[in-house]
């Protein structure tokens, strides 16, 4: 087993590179953790490269070395405490490493120490400070936010007291994105995520159902190594995990170009590690960095133990990518090597994307950056239609529209070249 | 003159709980339990694909995160008349367990622990004390060394003296009653932090067959999984030899570590075998683990029922005599104070409570989005303790020889168990015993596999074409936190109703039959020496293992008007 040898730095008059001098911590070791971090940072190569230098292993230690703690309040608002566990789960800075070392984190429900008065005290005077916001869960918004309290408030006050001084927002999984399960058709509670709520600062998104583990956490280290939060694209994601396609890097990719499918789970396709695309898959159409970092300190990722992605870091999955197990209408001919026409894809995904913007009335340093990361990127169409995410009272009300039936590729031009 | 005391947020639990409670001299004299959280996913699920429920109904909770899936597969499958190859039924059970061995350890050092642990006395420690001590109670942990303790206490005394303390910020470390001595203080919290290390790296199990934790995959007909040994990319000798390592290490720390760990910090709270004392109603359909589709039947060595009033004897489930109350919840039913059985379920959410921001709940009537399941109009108890008191009851034999000594030790009965002590214990005894269970279920995949017995999913009833028109199911599963049932109608290929009986609706819900529920009985009386510091309630209320995000649901299994309708 192995366990981390962290220690920490004293805060006042010593910085972290003075401290583990101190300790008798070689930069060369320090420089160890770092490229740790670097690699994490670097997952997603061709978006890290065309928008920001990924951080070197040496320029992360120069700048976590000059540091002191920053204060770090984690709420958990409508959610399922998922995204906790997958902190939980992180192996690169692991959350030991980020609690105890890196941040003073002062409030947080899942695991700090006090309770009632005493632990809404500690979120009053942290708030009272600047600090690093960490939303899990999301804001249900109808009948005056009844659907979740904490100390009496409701999450969107409770919200809107911890971003006032805040100076890097991060709204982690997909509740706190766009509201994830609760907020799908119908939308009982009004749930919404937390950039409907906070428009007046950026927000960042890391997205999934939950994140991948060191994603979460790398995204914190990230800004307190640059000291400002990652380049996200059109929907505020970071680039450094959100920026290419699970089909890009899917490892069964090669299975989809030459035809090799699984038409039914644990049929002989299956048994050979065929693509999923017949049975449902969503990684064409899904940003996630799965198949390059993986889970569970990189044993393995949904796909790869042979079930198709369900998309979870795209806006609206559970009603835009359901049914789970049907085809993905928009993919072009297998076998092709191009699956979409990227004009024609970048319109589409524009304009879905303009739709959010303009939501964010008064956001203007926001939509700006959007819309410069939004052209950079091409998006895919989506299964169903863009959600909206209306508010209006009888928004979602009658019954779930039909999903659209999923349209198998046309014999001849197709498959024509499925081998 | 009772003083009115808030517990909210109750912290260091899954979702949001909120405890009201009147306090006179040094005890709590009345107590409310308020869930203050509603999601409605079952609402969401109506209309669906029921291949795709489980992946909705897993997101009811992330610290559970199989649980409600494996309930959900179960359900459809029990509507579909969908029957489950043996080695997908073993994968389940493997996946299962290993995330309820995760969730007991995670819940006793990080959810549960500081009650009962100073961090704050750490740096008076004696680290040699601390380590010959440990080795004495943990022969076999090589992590009970100098070098280890003496780091920890480095690293606790350097964030208590730099007031930055992150989440031990405003902990009640001045509290006259944390009574462990710094060296066992210092254990604790060292293992605090091993036990963060250890549950990454096992489940993995999760990882093998699901893809990722939280949140694994899962398939309706079986699991997506497939077995080939002789192909690299699905499950082979490689993974069945990583398994081997992660069920090894996952049953030495829980049984070198965990147990003693439970034991040696209970030694010095003897009297919480005597408070926490809750509902004398308790029920379990199984051990640890068991999941089935359709109604328990009983599996081997364990008879699926119900002890009542105290009384130490298994009686049969009868599973009519399971009704919900909207008495106390937020909720509209058509005739007030009459409960439902979950078939004929009919429930509105029904908000009637203050705007917020409020101060004080309890003086309505209605206070809390839990639900009130009652058995034959009784409260119940359900978790790891109900389940091996059961077991126990029942003379089974594992249960026996694993409770036996340590209620030797502790001199105490097994009616005991019914409080804040015996419920911890009964969770790090059964978290020993599923950890066993794992090598058992891996021994039996081996087993499957090269008897060529390896389907790992069964493609009969996939398609929508060879379901009945309408059919109901009902899946029934002992989880981490208790017995739960997920309960579906399907017509014409989609979900018509959707309803979830989960553990922390029973042992988290409010008043209803004129009974307390039970967080609330255990709480009256209760020791509470500082109103401004709930130390001592915060213990019983945790050794439950809330988990709140599950015990809120709506159902409408009759197919009246939807409750969602009514929610705006």
């Amino acid at each position: 087993m192995i366990i981390p040898d962290s220690d920490l730095w004293v805060v006042g008059d010593e910085t972290l590179g003075e401290h583990l001098q101190r300790r008798g911590v070689s930069r060369r070791s320090f420089l160890q953790f770092c490229a740790g971090v670097a690699g994490v940072l670097a997952a997603g190569p061709m978006a890290a490269g065309r928008a920001h230098a990924a951080p070197t292993a040496a320029s992360i230690a120069d700048s976590l070395a000059s540091m002191t703690k920053p204060v770090l309040v984690w709420l958990q608002l409508q959610e399922c405490t998922g995204c906790m566990e997958s902190v939980l789960r992180s192996g690169a800075t692991t959350v030991e490493e980020l609690i105890l070392n890196l941040v003073s984190m002062d409030y947080n429900e899942l695991l700090m120490a006090a309770a009632g008065t005493a632990a809404d005290e500690a979120l009053a005077a942290a708030n009272a400070q600047e600090h690093i916001l960490v939303v899990n869960g999301s804001v249900p918004l109808k009948q005056d936010g009844v659907f979740t309290t904490i100390a009496g408030r409701s999450a969107e006050a409770i919200l809107r007291e911890s971003a006032e001084k805040a100076t890097a927002i991060f709204a982690v999984g997909a509740c706190a994105h766009w509201g994830c399960v609760q907020a799908s058709r119908p939308n009982p509670t009004g749930a919404v995520g937390v950039d409907r709520v906070i428009t007046d600062k950026p927000v960042v998104n890391v997205a999934g159902c939950p994140p991948v583990p060191e994603v979460i956490t790398a995204s914190l280290v990230y800004t307190l190594v640059n000291g400002t939060p990652p380049p996200v694209d059109g929907q505020g994601r970071p680039l450094f995990a959100y920026g290419d396609r699970i089909h890009d890097f899917c490892p069964k990719r090669g299975r989809f170009d030459a035809g090799q499918f699984v038409r039914t789970f644990d049929d002989e396709g299956a048994r050979r590690g065929y693509c999923l695309y017949e049975v449902g898959c969503r990684g064409p159409d899904t940003f996630a960095p799965c198949p390059i970092l993986r889970w569970n300190l990189a044993q393995d990722w949904p796909i790869g133990a042979g079930h198709p992605c369900i998309g979870c870091t795209e806006v609206g999955f559970y009603d835009r990518f359901t049914p789970f197990y049907e085809v993905l209408p928009d993919l072009k001919a297998p076998g092709t090597g191009v699956e979409a026409d990227a004009t024609t894809v970048g319109l589409v995904g524009l304009a879905a994307v303009g739709l959010g913007v303009a939501a964010h009335a008064g956001a203007t340093a926001v939509q700006e950056h959007r819309a410069r990361t939004a052209a950079e990127k091409v998006f895919l169409p989506l299964v169903g239609e863009v959600p909206t995410r209306d508010l209006r009272p009888d928004a979602g009300a009658g019954p779930p529209a039909q999903q659209p039936a999923p349209q198998p590729p046309e014999a001849g031009t197709e498959k024509e070249d499925d081998r | 003159m009772s003083e009115k005391v808030v517990i909210d947020p109750v912290t260091r639990i899954e979702g949001h709980l909120r405890i009201e409670v009147l306090a006179e001299g040094d005890q709590i004299t009345d107590a409310w339990s308020q869930t203050t959280q509603f999601k409605g996913v079952e609402i969401v699920l109506r209309g669906r694909d029921p291949r795709d429920a489980w992946a909705f109904a897993q997101r009811i909770c992330g610290v559970c995160t199989v649980v409600h899936a494996i309930a959900s597969i179960r359900a459809v499958e029990d509507a579909l008349a969908y029957p489950v190859p043996k080695a997908a039924d073993i994968i389940r059970n493997l996946v299962l367990g290993s995330q309820m061995v995760q969730d007991h350890v995670i819940h006793f050092y990080h959810l549960h622990a500081l009650d009962f642990v100073n961090v704050a006395k750490v740096p008076e420690a004696d680290v040699d004390a601390a380590v010959a001590a440990a080795v004495a109670l943990e022969p076999n942990y090589a992590l009970n060394s100098v070098g280890r303790f003496q780091a920890v206490q480095d690293q606790v005394r350097r964030i208590l003296e730099s007031g930055q303390l992150s989440i031990f910020t405003n902990g009640y470390w001045d509290h006259p009653d944390y009574r462990l001595s710094p060296e066992v203080d210092l254990i604790a919290v060292s293992h605090y932090l091993d036990a963060l290390v250890w549950q990454r790296d096992m489940i993995r199990i999760n990882t093998i067959f699901g893809g990722k934790n939280p949140h694994p995959n899962f398939l309706v007909g079986g699991m997506a999984s497939a077995i080939n040994m002789d192909n690299e990319l699905t499950i082979n000798q490689v993974k069945l030899d990583q398994l081997q390592a992660l069920v090894e290490r996952t049953l030495t720390f829980v049984q070198d570590v965990y147990l003693p760990d439970v034991v040696a910090i209970l030694g010095g709270y003897p009297d919480y075998l005597d408070i926490g004392r809750s509902s004398p109603n308790f029920l379990a359909v199984g051990k640890g683990v068991y999941n089935c589709a359709g109604y328990p039947a009983p599996p081997n060595g364990f008879r699926p029922g119900v002890i009542l009033d105290g009384k130490l004897e298994v009686v049969d489930l009868d599973l009519d005599r399971i009704k919900e109350f909207a008495t106390s919840g937020w909720y509209r039913y058509p005739q007030e104070g009459i409960g439902l059985q979950p078939w004929d379920g009919e429930t509105e959410p029904q908000y009637t409570g203050p705007v917020p921001p409020y101060e004080w709940l309890a003086d309505n009537e209605r206070y809390t989005w839990s639900k009130a399941p009652r058995y034959d109009g009784r409260a119940v108890q359900v978790g790891p303790m109900p389940r091996l008191l059961s077991a126990y009851v029942q003379g089974e034999a594992e249960t026996r020889d694993d409770l036996d000594p340590l209620l030797r030790q502790f001199g105490a009965t097994p009616e005991q168990l019914n409080s804040t002590a015996g419920r911890i214990l009964a969770r790090a005894v059964e978290a020993v015993q599923i950890a066993r269970q794992l090598q058992g279920w891996l021994d039996d995949l081996v087993t499957a596999i090269t008897s060529g017995d390896d389907r790992t999913f069964n493609p009969d009833k996939w398609e929508k074409e060879t379901w009945p028109t309408e059919s109901k199911g009902v899946g029934f599963a002992e989880v981490a936190r208790g017995t739960l049932s997920h309960w579906v109608r399907v017509n014409d290929g989609f979900i018509e109703n959707y309803q979830a009986v989960v553990p922390s609706t029973w042992n988290g819900c409010g008043r209803a039959t004129e009974q307390l529920g039970p967080y609330e009985q255990a709480l009256v009386p209760h020791p509470l020496l500082r109103p401004e510091q709930p130390l001592e309630p915060l213990r019983t209320i945790h050794s439950f293992d809330p988990c709140q995000s599950c015990g809120i649901h709506v159902l409408d299994v009759s197919g009246a008007e939807v409750a969602w309708a009514q929610v705006q």
